[in-house]
């Protein structure tokens, strides 16, 4: 198992550099530089121009400038913000928790009305609910985020006045945030209501950032179901008469999880995306937003070190996955 | 951070537990975006001027409120001399430092403080020059401040005299412009002391009206009242800046009373702020200018009268209604109405295609196929530039000319929207800085501005309007600028360098029950005099 665990560890290492590359290379072949957006309308002359470049760095070759960046990054030093002159470590760690707690949530959400869903949609295969539900997960499957975000605002925040428009907290509530998670803090806070005001704070974007891969899970839980149900050992299971739940709970259920876990952690990766939008709609202070910004203002030390820590806590859990598929199958394991 | 936080989280606690919250009052301002610091001076956007200097900070001048005259900040007075070269200001006594965590004020503002505060910007020697790596100070250079301070003395501890390198009369507006925020020097030394600098962008002492209280990054800002502001103090106790990037989920927020104020809403949501009855809308005509600048070093439009059969062709009305939607206004100047020394007595290239079309056969233009450059993005000046490009577009094949409209990423149509050969004519703007004519004039229309990287994107030299720019520039009384500047806008008309295209209206949405919340012609969003009544 721990040889199992260093060997994917080991895999890590050459993904990482070719992200370093991929983000360094990236915010740099975009046109428009950092110096000329901050000059803006004014405009700026040739010299002060190569003036400011100098002192940032950007003069020297770029393999120079790459180079210097893995250094860096073997010291643990990710650079500094160009506009809030800010370590972009300190600001992922603030920011990271935000996301983290919000893409939690959702994928939670999409597991437990995901999973349920396609088994009972597998089991009543052609059924009103098995059409229904699929018909469903089509659709939000092909919703434009943005889109689904503002209408839950508008109908249960502006109509309805159920839910809070956006943020995290409600502006009453002013306590520390040792741990980032505002759910948890909310509660070490001792504020009677805080946890409450976090909750509710959180039950919109974690539905929008949910449509997506809940809609995925269930089609994908209904048809690995199906092809399950039709294996031999099922059969057999079914002919010495276990009642039909333990069949489908236990014979079946087990053996189809192993492709939907494959989902739900790629679903992650597709979190982080969704994580940009919905975070600008509900102006959710996460790293999606953070990236949005900072590749807007060409802000490349926070681009390239902010994508490469990203994806590092992608790869993360995309690796806790794998480890999970040895459990539930022990051939992988063996391997 | 933690224990800054610690302490003001046990200090609100005990402000929600004991006190009763009904007595303080709390205003919340859905602001835009995210301020980069809390340091003004590296700076340039008004999110973080709104954020630091309008809120925590004083200058020795300050902008009148809701105009663009200057008055007395920090300075309670100031005496030039006749040659215009020195300026001696008197500062206002008894001015006091907010208190934060880790720094208590021993003393008043006085001298030290505002020579710190220029020195750092302008002395590369000084230890506060680069406090954190890679910090610029964009504005202290855009208004050449380096080239004019020629010294800053200190005569007493109350008196600082300054000498300018040449006379320049917008120099008391400049300092009036955020930049120029007076900061304290003993915080800056604690600062120093504690090997902490960096903390000074993240924990602004001022003087103003307003005290930092903490900051979660993108996502709140707190700040408390100043109860020992010199001025007159705010009627809010605690002012809260709720940060939300998206114009429509700012109208929500407002709608459900989640915030009390937001700025910049996207005009198709007028109409929704009017019909809500918890709602009103308050509004003023902008410091700001769209125009299109045409290359008037290329051809044809090096010829003035191909240029103004092109300003003929234009139904500019059309473009107010379509574009604007009623939030702006025709322009025919390059400076807004509300600027002293505007010229209404000039007249507008009218609405006109049939003169046009014969203005061009008489310039022997034929078939003449021109690019206009419409920018990507949205700005304060400029709702939406692709549709106003479509419009000249379609206002211009009915006189015979065929444009083609560009566009490039806006970083790049900053950059190449200079450069000196450029193709084609450019849709551009400008918001004011510090009220100033020759902050539009010079900026854009100078010959000095020309050139690669410079603002002047007609690359428009006319050495008679320059001259008089410059002659404005020396001169302290200001009826005689006004003659100046009236006169060149004569020129600026007769030679049309640019398409002069509108004024936008800004407008501000806010709970019925705010009061005493006043515009800022130059685009700020200041809460010292707003209340909230019952």
């Amino acid at each position: 198992m721990i040889r199992f665990i260093f060997n994917k560890l080991l895999y890590l290492v050459p993904t990482l550099l070719g992200i370093t590359i991929v983000a360094f290379g990236f915010v740099r072949v975009l046109p428009g530089d950092p110096v000329t957006l901050l000059a803006g309308e004014r405009g700026i002359s040739p010299e002060r121009h190569a003036q400011l470049s100098a002192q940032l760095g950007f003069d020297r070759p770029i393999w120079e400038q790459y180079f210097d960046f893995l250094v860096r990054l073997a010291h643990g030093d990710f650079g500094n913000s160009l506009v809030t002159k800010k370590p972009v470590l300190d600001e992922f760690l603030t920011l990271f928790p935000a996301t983290l707690e919000l893409a939690f949530c959702a994928i939670v959400l999409a597991t437990l009305i995901g999973v349920p869903v396609g088994v009972l949609a597998a089991i009543k295969r052609g059924s009103w609910f098995d059409q229904i539900s699929m018909t469903a997960a089509l659709v939000g499957f092909s919703m434009p985020i943005f889109w689904w975000g503002l209408l839950l605002i508008i109908f249960f925040s502006g109509t309805l006045g159920w839910t809070p428009v956006s943020g995290r907290m409600s502006l009453m509530f002013y306590f520390d945030t040792p741990t980032g998670f505002m759910l948890i803090d909310s509660l070490l806070s001792g504020q009677s209501g805080a946890f409450r005001s976090a909750l509710s704070h959180l039950v919109l974007p974690a539905i929008v950032l949910a449509t997506i891969p809940l809609a995925v899970i269930a089609r994908q839980t209904r048809s690995a179901m199906l092809e399950v149900m039709g294996e031999d050992y099922v059969r057999t299971a079914r002919a010495k008469g276990l009642p039909a739940k333990r069949v489908v709970m236990v014979h079946a259920l087990r053996n189809a999880m192993v492709p939907v876990i494959t989902t739900i952690g790629l679903q992650v990766g597709l979190l982080m995306a969704g994580a940009i939008l919905t975070e600008t709609i509900f102006s959710w202070p996460g790293v999606g937003k953070w990236m949005i910004d900072s590749i807007s203002r060409r802000d490349y030390p926070v681009v390239q070190s902010g994508l490469l820590l990203i994806a590092g806590m992608v790869m993360i859990v995309n690796l806790l996955v794998d480890l999970t598929y040895g459990f539930i199958n022990p051939r992988i394991r063996h391997k | 951070m933690s224990v800054l936080t610690r302490s003001l989280m046990a200090a609100s606690i005990i402000a929600l537990g004991t006190a009763a919250p009904a007595l303080s009052k709390t205003f919340v301002y859905c602001s835009e975006a995210s301020p980069e610091g809390f340091d003004p001076a590296p700076y340039t956007s008004g999110t973080t001027f709104d954020a630091a200097a309008h809120t925590v900070f004083n200058r020795l001048t300050e902008f009148k409120k809701g105009g663009t005259e200057v008055e007395p900040g920090l300075a309670e007075s100031w005496d030039v001399s006749d040659d215009g070269l020195e300026y001696t200001f008197h500062l206002r006594p008894g001015v006091k430092f907010h208190s934060v965590d880790g720094f208590t004020p021993t003393r008043e503002m006085n001298a030290d403080d505002v020579i710190f505060s220029f020195e750092r910007q302008g002395d590369a020697e000084n230890p506060w020059h680069q406090y954190i790596p890679g910090v610029t100070y964009e504005y202290y250079s855009a208004m050449e401040m380096a080239d004019l301070i020629a010294s800053i003395d200190k005569v007493d501890d109350m008196t600082v005299k300054i000498t300018l390198s040449r006379p320049e009369a917008p120099f008391i507006a400049n300092i009036a412009m955020p930049f120029m925020s007076i900061m304290s020097k003993e915080y800056a030394d604690t600062l120093a002391e504690n090997d902490n600098m960096a903390q000074m962008n993240n924990v602004p002492v001022g003087t103003g009206p307003f005290q930092f209280v903490a900051y979660q990054q993108d996502a709140v800002i707190r700040y408390k009242k100043n109860a020992d502001y010199w001025g007159t103090a705010p009627k809010i106790d605690d002012l809260v800046f709720a940060i939300t990037p998206e114009a429509s989920v700012r109208l929500q927020r407002l709608q459900a009373n989640e915030c009390q104020l937001m700025p910049y809403p996207s005009p198709a949501d007028l109409e929704t702020v009017r019909n809500d009855d918890n709602l009103k809308l308050d509004h003023q005509p902008g410091l700001n200018v769209a125009y299109m600048a045409y290359n008037t070093t290329m051809a044809p439009f090096d010829d003035v009268n191909v240029r103004k059969a092109i300003n003929k062709a234009i139904n500019k009305d059309a473009i107010i209604d379509a574009v604007f939607q009623g939030a702006g206004e025709v322009a025919k100047n390059p400076i807004p109405p509300t600027m002293w020394s505007y010229n209404d007595a000039i007249e507008d290239d009218s609405y006109d295609p049939e003169a046009a079309k014969q203005m061009l056969a008489d310039a022997g233009v034929e078939n003449l196929d021109m690019k206009i450059w419409a920018m990507p993005v949205q700005r304060p000046y400029m709702p939406n530039a692709r549709r106003t490009a479509e419009m000249m577009q379609e206002d211009l094949s009915k006189v015979g000319v065929n444009a083609e409209i560009v566009s490039y990423e806006w970083g790049e149509y900053l950059q190449r929207s200079t450069e000196v050969d450029r193709d084609g004519a450019v849709i551009m703007g400008w918001t004011g800085d510090n009220g100033d004519p020759d902050n539009f004039l010079s900026v854009l229309l100078s010959c000095a501005a020309t050139g690669e990287g410079g603002s002047n994107r007609s690359q428009w030299c006319d050495e008679e309007f320059s001259d008089l720019l410059a002659q404005a520039k020396q001169t302290t009384d200001q009826a005689e600028r006004t003659k100046l500047y009236e006169q060149a806008q004569v020129i600026f008309k007769e030679q049309a360098p640019w398409l002069t295209i509108a004024h936008s209206v800004q407008y501000v949405p806010m709970q019925k029950n705010v009061e005493g919340f006043v515009i800022s012609p130059l685009g700020d969003f200041t809460f010292e005099t707003v209340d909230l009544v019952d």
